[in-house]
């Protein structure tokens, strides 16, 4: 019995009881990421991170939250007041909704009834989550233009212009999932992952993903659009209040909704890891639950991990990643990948895969070695052509690509 | 004009400049990469350096600049003598002194005056230290305590005797006569150790 089968006969009540569960779980979730992110990061720069609310500082993002809802409201006078109301409110609801297709657990019993815990189970389950992440953008760019502000309005145009570029990459990242699976629903996408994880075989899309989910959700070291030092706060600089602390329960559920999405796409889902596969059984299956919690939370470390470590890419260098780098790889993966399923679905014998395979990494190698030996080219090329000045200057040092050589009539008559 | 003739006349190579080459950082390797992220790995696991504030209290340096204290003489007499030089050498003028004559029957401090009023604004106060430097009989020093924080300009203005130290083993309580047969220039010198039973005038 597949999953849509099972939760195909949910009663309505036990469908309200899901959706009350996903959203108490998102919300719970987020608190103690916010919490657990500070305490992380704090201990990566050797402080103990926030210890004072509650045992070990756990009720601290819930103080942050409750202090947050008793400040003042503002609305800027220049504000265009019912884009500005409605902006966090759909980023808010758009990063809820990507979790109704995330099946966290196999199937399990609950209040007495067969079902498994998933909300819905979309036949195109990942093209909705993907939908659903572009509508988050326009609470972003909303957010940013309603505030007539020039900061948010930049921020915004940043953000935005990050998401959609970063969701290409993403998207493109998943068709060698939908391939391999046959399927884009996240149901039969975990299912066809039972005996290997798709990170293991599709690894680069496994990294494309696992760079462009970073991107997506305006996280360090790619938060160019929050940059604290050069845009305030970006698209959020005028809210206050309620309407912040949407934008940033929506910021943290959305790190939370791709991290679940990694999971179901990559990691195997709700399934224990090889050789643990007798753990899906115990506690009546919710078991798998724990698994499948215990890989976003893999994923949250990663995140907080990247913010430890990385500096903030400067944004053309952050543009030309995602454009110049990231999607042709990832089309050139997914002819890649493209050929070798249609190769083997059609049984050609083992030693046209392996020559198409190994053709594919020499052609891939003599690519690299090309690119090399054209930048070297065209280092040799800049010293060589920058003209002689005529007054004093230290001579260069041949390994530096450019040098600003100031216009050769200034300083001649010096002295 | 005429340096500037020889300068060009010199041996020095105008068109050539000593050029040291200095490595550049340039690009870091896949492992330069993941050596950051070990460090931030690593460190997790390390002790945090933090001060648990308000419930440990790190040590201050031994000269640490704190509040002020007023000394006193080994018999109790205050050594200030209401000269005002730390008023006067007081940059962001925080302190105020008003002296007044020692009589007879009040005696405040050894010789002809002492420091009637003596207020200390913490407000304005700077800590670096200058009055200690003036205070010609070491009256005013300072104290490493530094929780000086409160909640209203009043209270942030010491007076007197917020300032003054405690009453030690041997003092007495001004005002009182001085030492028999000693002159506020051995109470300067030292010589006075301790109170005299007949400084004490409630008993």
């Amino acid at each position: 019995m597949t999953t849509a089968e099972l939760i195909g006969g949910d009663p309505g009540w036990l469908i309200t009881v899901k959706a009350l569960l996903v959203f108490i779980f998102c919300v719970v979730l987020t608190l103690l990421s916010v919490w657990g992110e500070r305490r992380l990061v704090g201990r990566m720069q050797q402080r103990p991170g926030p210890n004072r609310v509650g045992p070990f500082g756990l009720i601290q993002a819930l103080a942050d939250g409750v202090k947050l809802a008793l400040k003042e409201d503002i609305i800027p006078a220049a504000a265009d007041k019912i884009v500005f109301i409605l902006a966090p409110i759909i980023s808010a609801t758009a990063c809820f909704m990507s979790f109704a297709v995330i099946p966290i657990s196999g199937p399990v019993t609950l209040f007495g009834h067969k079902t498994a815990m998933q909300l819905t189970d979309l036949p195109i389950g990942v093209l909705y989550v993907l939908a659903i992440a572009s509508v988050g953008v326009y609470g972003i760019i909303l957010a940013g233009w309603s505030s007539g502000s020039t900061y948010p309005l930049l921020g915004g145009l940043r953000s935005s212009a990050q998401v959609i570029s970063y969701e290409i990459a993403m998207g493109l990242s998943l068709v060698a999932v939908f391939i391999y699976a046959g399927s884009m629903s996240t149901s039969d996408i975990v299912a066809a992952q039972s005996s290997t994880w798709y990170a293991i075989v599709l690894f680069p899309s496994f990294v494309i993903y696992a760079i462009s989910m970073v991107g997506e959700t305006n996280r360090a070291p790619f938060d160019l659009a929050e940059a604290e030092g050069e845009l305030v706060g970006g698209f959020h600089t005028e809210y206050s209040s309620l309407k912040f602390a949407l934008f940033f329960l929506a910021e943290y559920v959305n790190i939370i909704a791709v991290s679940a999405l990694a999971t179901t796409l990559f990691l195997g889902g709700y399934h224990a890891p090889p050789f643990l596969g007798f753990t899906e059984n115990w506690l009546g299956g919710w078991f798998t639950a724990i698994w499948f919690f215990s890989k976003v939370l893999v994923f949250f470390f990663v995140f907080v991990w990247l913010r430890g470590t990385l500096p903030r890419l400067r944004y053309d260098q952050f543009m030309q990643f995602g454009w110049k780098i990231l999607i042709p790889v990832s089309i050139v993966w997914i002819l890649v990948v493209a050929t070798l399923r249609v190769l083997s679905l059609q049984g050609a014998p083992r030693l046209v895969v392996v020559a198409f395979a190994s053709a594919v990494v020499l052609l891939v190698m003599l690519v690299n070695i090309g690119f090399d030996s054209a930048k070297k080219k065209k280092m040799a090329s800049i010293i060589d052509d920058a003209p002689a000045p005529s007054f004093a200057v230290p001579e260069l040092p041949m390994n530096i690509s450019s040098i600003n050589v100031s216009a050769p009539n200034k300083g001649v008559d010096r002295g | 004009m005429a340096e500037i003739e020889s300068f060009k006349n010199s041996d020095k190579d105008l068109q050539k400049v000593e050029f040291t080459q200095v490595d550049q950082p340039g690009s870091v390797g896949f492992f330069g990469h993941a050596k950051g992220f070990w460090v931030t790995f690593s460190t997790i696991f390390k002790k945090p350096e933090t001060v648990e504030y308000p419930e440990v209290k790190a040590p201050t340096q031994e000269r640490f600049h704190g509040r002020h204290q007023l000394n006193r003489h080994p018999d109790g007499l205050e050594k200030c003598i209401g000269c005002e030089l730390c008023a006067w050498a007081c940059p962001a003028d925080a302190i105020y002194v008003e002296g007044a004559n020692n009589t007879e029957e009040n005696r405040m401090s050894p010789g002809e005056r002492y420091g009637k009023v003596y207020q200390i604004n913490y407000l304005r106060c700077v800590f670096c230290g200058l009055c200690i430097e003036a205070c010609p009989t070491r009256a005013l020093t300072m104290t490493n305590e530094y929780e000086l924080a409160d909640d209203s300009r009043e209270k942030l203005i010491f007076e007197k005797e917020d300032l003054l130290g405690p009453l030690r083993a041997g003092m007495l309580m001004p005002p009182h006569p001085m030492y028999p047969d000693m002159t506020d220039t051995n109470y300067y010198k030292g010589d006075v150790t301790q109170a005299h039973p007949s400084q004490d005038v409630n008993k």
